[in-house]
């Protein structure tokens, strides 16, 4: 049912910029073809759980988890940086954040 | 050592080898090196691993058998080895989590498994293949090309696991461990022959669990036995506090379960939404015959109705993608791993869309778009919302049915391992594969997947489902136990001995 296509490759442009991807043409034709697919077939959500069904975020109740107050060891920042794709003084290099013009 | 002796010692249990090493009759390191070289023999056609330690579990085994030879104390599994998912941090070996966007990235830390694994004594042999971030049911989306079933190579092995059950099919390792977020260690387990739990939500440390949805995700062990799983389960088990999601409780008996193999009395519940239309000929064959052999070992048997299984599905594909895309938001080529276009005029946003871009694979970024979506302003209420209020229904629906039995089964999988390429360009028919084995996840209660025969139609293998309450790991393991010593004992065999030579 191709014709009843209700995600465009426009709004999977703008998901893909929300999630910070950069999609190719083609990516984005196909996505919008399968995001359509999956999304009429996840609706059946809606068929049943009325308003006085509770939500479930968790199997577990979430509460509050504390520890003794004491110091344990953490990793060196030379650890951590050893994974980093690029350091300068013992930081994580990035690129610039704010357009200099 | 003669390949006969090699043969032997890949060939046995865990359990075995554990006796027989802290006995003297063969050292770690004797152990190791035959799994080793199988591994050399055979995983160029499997592919079950993505890393291979030889120097490093050789050194592990050597300093097991230092500790023996010195009278000290060692763990259960002490020289056992044991292949360990790519989604598990262990300092300085590379781990990927199955995606080009982690290539060449070594953690610093251990995770809490590899942590319980060390206090056993296992020797960790590599990191095994999986989809890329555990996203998949067929090892096809992994970054590094797909793991092969030992049973028939032009086939999958299931996933995300592929390559732990593979590794363990295969005779690579007596024991993996695998992570379970909607069927990741069961699915693998049933197409591939092998055993595979899916312990309580909260039953195994996620610390170091590279996240996937962090509601669903739990790890858990893959072995050629029952008992050799409840071993395992027992090894990496227990309370972490560095997860807060770890529960507080000793794990349950489940080795002593295993040995029990007892379900006189006990009453076994069929879940009437997990069979019949949409399941292969031949799975639902087995699986009624292995439901008689539990009838004349003593259970009784009955139907349960769940009818919000039908929607578990459904949900499951708005919560896993909607936590994904917040987990996967750390992979931005800052920290860790790949940073592409960084070309020193780009920006740290065009940095980041270009690394992911370039890092993730094509069923990673579908999910990430889903939950987006599912996620967003206008789209909440009608997708992750209507989600999480289903969730609630899945979990009711557990909560009457064991009120009412003590165990809940159905097949693992609709059907028999599929060919490469088979559901790849339709999503959806790739997702119907966890249709069964979803609704735990979902609820965060317990099953295991283990082998009941081959489908006449194809020869290949098909799994049970066994289905607990949170916190009854146990019974699964008395049930699998004792179906599968019946079987045994009408085979002659374990299932997985009718593999083919590799």
């Amino acid at each position: 049912m191709s014709s009843q296509t209700s995600i465009s490759t426009e709004q999977v442009a703008h998901l893909a910029n929300l999630a910070r991807m950069t999609l190719t043409d083609d990516e984005l034709t196909r996505y919008a073809d399968q995001l359509d697919h999956i999304l009429h077939a996840v609706a059946r959500v809606g068929e049943v759980a009325a308003d006085e069904v509770p939500a479930m975020s968790h199997p577990q109740p979430m509460v509050n988890v504390w520890r003794e107050d004491v110091v344990t060891p953490g990793l060196s920042a030379e650890d951590v940086l050893a994974g980093a794709p690029a350091a300068e003084d013992e930081r994580f290099r990035v690129p610039r954040i704010l357009d200099g013009e | 050592m003669s390949a006969d002796g090699q043969r032997s010692l890949t060939r046995s249990t865990a359990a075995a080898l554990a006796a027989a090493i802290v006995a003297g009759d063969v050292t770690a390191l004797e152990v190791t090196n035959a799994h080793l070289a199988r591994i050399d023999e055979v995983d160029p056609a499997v592919h079950a691993f993505l890393y291979i330690d030889h120097e490093g579990a050789r050194a592990q085994a050597a300093a097991i058998d230092a500790k023996i030879a010195a009278g000290e104390p060692v763990g259960p599994l002490a020289g056992v080895p044991v292949a360990l998912k790519d989604i598990f941090t262990q300092v300085g070996i590379p781990t990927t989590a199955g995606s080009r966007i982690l290539e060449g990235w070594r953690p610093p830390y251990d995770s809490g498994v590899v942590d319980r694994l060390r206090e056993a004594g296992c020797v960790i042999l590599g990191k095994t293949n999986m989809d890329e971030f555990a996203m998949g049911s067929s090892t096809e989306h992994s970054g590094y090309g797909p793991t092969h079933n030992p049973w028939d190579l032009e086939r999958i092995p299931g996933g995300s696991g592929g390559g732990s059950a593979a590794a363990v099919a295969a005779y690579e390792a007596p024991l993996a461990v695998g992570t379970d977020t909607g069927g990741s260690i069961r699915q693998p387990g049933a197409v591939t022959g092998t055993v595979g739990v899916k312990p309580t939500y909260g039953g195994v440390s996620r610390y170091g669990l590279i996240a996937l949805a962090s509601s669903l995700d739990q790890a858990g062990p893959v072995a050629r036995t029952v008992m050799d799983a409840a071993l395992l389960h027992a090894a990496i088990g227990g309370h972490d506090a560095r997860d807060s999601t770890s529960i507080a409780q000793p794990v349950p008996d489940v080795v002593g379960a295993a040995h029990k193999a007892d379900v006189r009395g006990l009453k076994i519940g069929l879940v009437r939404q997990l069979m019949g239309e949409g399941y292969q000929a031949g799975v639902s064959q087995r699986f009624d015959e292995a439901v008689e052999i539990l009838r004349e070992l003593g259970a009784e048997v009955v139907e349960v109705s769940c009818p919000n299984f039908e929607y578990a599905l459904a949900a499951y594909y708005l919560i896993l993608p909607s936590e994904a895309s917040s987990n996967l938001a750390r992979f931005d080529g800052m920290r860790f791993g790949l940073r592409a276009g960084d070309d020193g005029d780009a920006n740290v946003e065009q940095v980041m869309s270009a690394t992911r871009a370039a890092g993730f694979g094509d069923e990673v970024k579908r999910r990430i778009m889903l939950g987006t979506y599912a996620l967003s302003s206008g789209y909440y209420d009608a997708y992750y919302g209507q989600a999480q209020k289903v969730r609630t229904l899945v979990a009711n629906d557990f909560a009457a049915a064991f009120d009412q039995v003590d165990v809940l089964l159905s097949p693992t999988t609709p059907t028999t391992a599929f060919k490469f390429g088979e559901k790849l360009a339709d999503p959806v028919a790739m997702y119907l594969n966890d249709i069964a084995t979803i609704p735990v996840n979902l609820a965060g209660n317990c099953a295991m997947s283990l082998p009941i025969g081959l489908a006449p139609e194809d020869g290949l293998p098909v799994g049970l489902q066994i289905m607990a309450p949170a916190m009854a790991d146990d019974r699964m393991y008395n049930v699998g136990s004792a179906l599968e010593a019946a079987l045994v004992n009408r085979w002659g065999h374990h299932l997985i001995e009718e593999a083919p030579a590799l």
